[in-house]
Formats: structure tokens, sequence, C-alpha cells
């Protein structure tokens, strides 16, 4: 039973979204998300999982007044081929690369039978089991939008979904990657001064996925992303996002490892100043036999900044010879910025090796001093050092040119 | 070069001098060596000299080239041509290199006014003096100093010099964690840069660097002095007796 705030806040919400028409597959998932919200409400700071993240800002009626993303394509450089989102809009031009068809959800959404049936809030609602994830559920009910991709063989340039324009869009996203293909996704750009947007991406066995967001660096930026993940037997997921500034951002991951020998790893390397609120949350599921998955984190504070780290690694029973790693860690600039990690473990299996650490640190002064004693200014040396601390969860991006590729957008950050 | 005059400093933490009134001149051109027992303060005065936080000096000075580099932050005093190669050089995760080296020379050509090198003419000139280091291509690839052995180490520090080409060269305890090949290797490297006006203050616990690194002045530092200053054959003297003599008759 949701207690009558609760109740309130959630009718109001509600009350300013229309559910898009039509029947089909996806009318009937997003009744079944409905319905799960209307038992849960909208998350309150009131709730453990919302304890360190005020989530005000992302359930209010209306967002708070914002700018628009003015930032460069930072892709630009990549040779990929790219879908434009537009005031919640997908639309792309030219012949696909090979292995891979694209639709939306908006366009494909009424058919009765579809593959997204067996995707779209199904990898959600099992994600939103053992912990109540409302901003998820009312995505998979009230999303506009999506882009709809299946891969079905090895798709031999990375698609790029460049997010533009503004408003306040909700986006669900389903990818399902076929047996032993493969593709690496970017994402970059942000579509509206608040948004929520949800992948889910289910990857059967042997497949493979990249995937590798840049969120920008706009300070008003109020977001609320959800990445789900179905990993097969031998398939692996990698995913690596950086981001600078905006106000409130929660980036939640939830990976689950359904068949044996799967990889699955989650990287995050964060940089903000002031009024900058960054919370990575993370559940992984060992649910099969010698799967190995890892947690890299990294966040760069000051002036009064705030990250939070909550990661779970859930090995179940049965779950043997499972290899879980995690690591947050946050370098403060200043002594006004928090960081607030909770680190959780909960293992049922009895031959696993899981680890995880969390560390908070200032700059290391004689490293700086080495670096001075080299004749670079302290700026530079700081800028460095902060390049350095990120590095562990920047070398998480398999691609060596795209590594490189983010090594040197983020020097360029750090320069500006 | 290098002149100090009485230089008085204690821990800036605590109520504890260190260095008691030092008084050194190092002219251009010329080696000399610091050698002295454990806790004598040698250390402390490269710390000094190269601008490290931590320290307060409370009374006397140094300059170099008759401009006062106690006022100076780090960055600066190497940027005037000073060097300190650390006894214990300093690992940096994810940062190449290739690109720190980049970064400071061009740091410092900045600074004197001098135009910056392209990626192309500092990727000629390090590969030269690399070889000569037998620093080889992946090393220069690898993140700073991390997973080098003691003598890479070491060997980066000298190649750092040789890239940077400072006008005084502080060593301090170079030679520490070397075996005998690796420190004629360093010693190579650093006769390599002699000349020029190049002054090198070379800090060492051991006589041994001075058979490869013949110094044309020896201090012997102690309780935060130097008590005294002799030729090649006073760092033999120390070899032989030891420090106790020499201290009791200084």
């Amino acid at each position: 039973m949701v207690a009558q705030p609760k109740l309130d806040a959630l009718n109001a919400r509600l009350d300013a979204l229309t559910q898009s028409a039509g029947g089909g597959w996806l009318g009937a998932a997003r009744e079944d998300a409905l319905g799960r919200l209307k038992a849960v409400g909208l998350p309150h700071r009131r709730d453990e999982y919302w304890r360190y993240t005020d989530p005000s800002a992302l359930v209010s009626v209306a967002p708070a007044a914002g700018g628009e993303d003015e930032e460069a394509d930072p892709f630009d450089e990549i040779d990929c081929f790219e879908i434009t989102i537009e005031d919640g809009e997908p639309s792309w031009r030219g012949d696909l690369p090979e292995g891979i068809d694209i639709g939306s959800v908006a366009q494909e959404g009424s058919a009765d039978i579809h593959w997204a049936r067996d995707i779209y809030g199904v990898l959600e609602a099992a994600g939103s089991r053992p912990v109540t994830r409302s901003l998820a559920m009312l995505n998979t009910a009230f999303a506009t939008d999506g882009l709809l991709l299946h891969v079905h063989g090895t798709v031999d340039m990375p698609i790029h979904i460049r997010y533009v324009g503004g408003g306040d869009p909700i986006l669900h996203h389903c990818v399902k990657i076929d047996s032993q293909a493969s593709v690496t996704l970017l994402e970059s750009g942000y579509p509206g001064a608040r948004f929520n947007t949800v992948m889910e991406v289910d990857i059967a066995d042997g497949g493979a996925c990249d995937h590798i967001r840049i969120q920008g660096r706009g300070a008003d930026r109020h977001a609320n992303t959800h990445l789900f993940a179905r990993l097969g037997s031998e398939s692996a997921f990698k995913s690596f996002t950086l981001s600078q500034n905006g106000t409130l951002t929660r980036n939640e991951a939830v990976l689950d490892l359904t068949g044996d020998d799967a990889s699955a790893h989650v990287a995050g390397a964060a940089i903000g100043a002031n009024a900058f609120h960054h919370d990575d949350t993370v559940f992984v599921t060992h649910g099969a036999l010698n799967c190995e998955s890892r947690q890299v984190f990294k966040k760069v504070l000051r002036d009064g900044a705030t990250g939070v780290f909550q990661g779970k690694i859930l090995v179940k029973e049965g779950a043997q010879k499972t290899d879980g790693y995690q690591i947050s860690q946050s370098l403060l600039l200043d002594d006004d910025s928090v960081f607030l990690a909770k680190p959780e473990l909960e293992i049922y299996a009895d031959d696993v090796a899981c680890s995880h650490g969390s560390t908070t640190g200032a700059i290391d002064e004689t490293a700086l001093f080495y670096l001075r004693s080299r004749g670079v200014p302290r700026k530079d040396a700081e800028d460095l050092l902060v390049l350095s601390f990120l590095a562990e969860a920047v070398e998480e991006i398999a691609d060596e040119e795209l590594r490189q590729h983010v090594t040197d957008l983020l020097e360029g950050w750090l320069r500006d | 070069m290098l002149e100090i005059k009485n230089l008085h400093v204690k821990l800036e933490e605590e109520d504890k001098a260190i260095l008691k009134g030092v008084d050194l001149t190092v002219e251009a051109g010329k080696v000399h060596a610091i050698m002295g027992p454990n806790g004598s303060g040698k250390s402390t005065l490269s710390y000094v000299l190269s601008g490290r936080d931590g320290y307060e000096v409370t009374d006397g000075g140094a300059s170099l080239e008759g401009e006062d580099i106690l006022e100076m932050e780090p960055e600066e005093r190497a940027a005037a041509g000073l060097f300190l190669a650390f006894q214990y050089p300093v690992e940096i995760p994810g940062v190449g290199n290739m690109t720190f080296l980049r970064t400071a020379v061009n740091a410092q050509r900045k600074a004197r006014g001098e135009e910056e090198l392209s990626a192309g003419e500092f990727l000629k000139v390090i590969r030269a003096k690399a070889k000569d280091l037998k620093i080889d291509a992946d090393m220069l690839k690898r993140p700073v100093n991390v997973g080098f052995s003691g003598g890479e180490k070491k060997r980066n520090e000298i190649l750092q010099m040789a890239m940077l080409e400072p006008k005084m060269c502080i060593l301090d305890e170079t030679d520490s964690g070397l075996d005998v090949d690796a420190m004629k290797l360093v010693a190579d490297g650093v006769n390599a840069l002699r000349g020029e006006g190049r002054a090198f203050l070379v800090i060492t616990h051991y006589q041994r660097l001075l058979d490869h690194i013949k110094p044309d002045v020896v201090h012997i530092m102690a309780d935060g002095r130097i008590v005294k200053t002799g030729g090649p054959e006073l760092a033999l003297e120390v070899e032989t007796n030891g420090y106790g003599d020499l201290l009791e008759s200084a």
C-alpha cells in the first residue's frame, strides 16, 4: 500500500503525462508497468535506495528550467553510423551498416508480434524486482519513443545515438543481440534539461556489446538513466560513461549474468564542481557458472560537489567460480566535497572470488611536486593527476581508438 | 651557478631545525658531491632547493645565477634551470611517459618564451636520447615509472634531465637501489651531460657512485651543516674510515 503523500505525488506526476496511444505488444507492456508503478509510487528521499540522492527534481511535475546541450559532437572524428534523436524523435539517414536493423518504438509499437515484446519492460521488470526502480517503471509506461536495434551479425562500425534538443523527454531503447553477433553503441549529448532514459540490452550466447556514453558537461543536466543488460552464455557486455558537471545525474546499471562464462563490465568517470551531484547505482547479479564482472567508478569532486556510488554484487546459489570485482574511488580537490559509497556483496555460493574497495583521497602531493619540479605548472600538473586518477575507468573502453579518443576529449575538457 | 648562504631550514609542521647554516657555492661546469650520514640533511637540502612543500626557511638564502630561487614556485625554478633527480621517482598511472615528458619540455619552453616542440620534433629528440640510456620504445609508452624496475626509474630520471637540459642538476641518492651495471649506465648518462657550463650537485652515501661520476669538489654534511670540504680524496677517506673519524676531527 502506497502512503498518501506518495500517492499524491504520483498522481500529480501522472496527470502531467500522456500515455501514447496504441495497442499491440507495446500497449500491454505499458499497462503492466503502470500497474507496477502504481503499486510502489515514485521514489522519495526516505526510500533506502535514494538515501544519498534526493530524487525530487527527477519526479517533480515539471522540470527545472535549463539550457540545452551546446556541446559539439564528441564522436565527430569517429567513423560511425549516426542516429539523431532531436526533441525526442529519432531519425537516421543512409544505408545501414551490415548486421543491424533499426526501428523505433513509436513506429513499431502497434504490431501484434515483434521481437521487442520479449525485451521491452521485461528486463526492466526483472531488474525492478530485487530493488524498486520506479523511474524505470515510469519510463516503460510513458516513453514517447526510443530505438529498437536488432543486431544479427558483426556490425563493423559503431552505432552512434546522438541526442539534441530540449524538453523533458522519456525515451526507451531496446537492443537485441543475436548469438555470436556484436556491436559498439555510442551515446552522446543529452536530450533535454531533464530526461529519463532506459536502455535494455539482451545479449544471446556468444554475443557482445560495447557501450560508450558521453553525457556531456552541461551544467543544467537533470538525468536519470537506466541500463539493463541480460547476458547469455559466453557473452560480453562493457559499458563506460563519461560525465562532467550537471546538477543531478543518476545512472543506474543493472546487469544480469544468466549464462555460464559471461563477462560484464561497467565503468564511469565523472568530474564535477559546486552543485554537481552524481550518482552511480549498480546491481550485478551472477546467476550462472564461471562468470566475471567488474565495476570501476571514479569521481573527481571540487567546490562542494557530491558523488554517490551504490554498487552491489549478488551471487546466487550455484553461481560457482564467480569472479566479481568492484572499485569506487573519489578524488576530492578541496575540503567541501563529499563522496558517499555503499558497496554491497551478497553471496550464496561457496566457491567465488569477490572483492570490493572504496577510497576517498586528496591529490597526491608528492606526485604533484614531482610534476611541478619538471616545470609543469600547478594547474596542468593537477590535470595530469586527474587524468591519471580516471585512467583505470577509461581503460575499460576496449577499443584502442575510442579509448584514445575519450582520453583526448577528457584532456581537452580539463584544459577548458 | 648555485649559491647557498647560511641556509637555515626547519620542518613547517614541527619545531625541528634540519639545516643549520649551510654555505655552498657550485661553479658553472663543476661537479660537487655531498656525502654524509643518514639524517644529516642532504635530502632536505635538495627538496628545499627545488621547492617542495613542508619546509620553512628561517634564515639565509639560495640563488641560481644570481636569482633568488627560494621565493619561486617549483615550476619556476625548473624553468630557471634547476633539476632534481628524485631518490624515489614517483609512479603516475594512466599518464604515458612520453606525454609527461612532452608536457614538461613544452611547459619549460613556454615559460622561457621559446616555441613549443611539435610532436614530430619531440619524437626525434627523445628517441635519440632514450637510445643512449637503453630506454626502449615500450618504456616511453608505458605510464610514468609504473612497473619500472629500480634501474629503469633512475634511467628515466636521467632521460628527463637530458630532455630538459637544465643548468643545475641535483642528483638525490641516484645510486640507491642500483646494481653495478645500472649505476654505470646512469653515470654514463650523467657524464654525457657534463660540460657546457652545466653544474651538478651529487648527493650520495657512498663513494662508489663517485668512481663513475668524478667530482671536482666533495663536501661532508653532518647535522645540518657542511663540516668539511675537499677534493675527490675526501670521498675515499670516507670509504676507508667511515664518517665517525671525519666528524670528530671536524
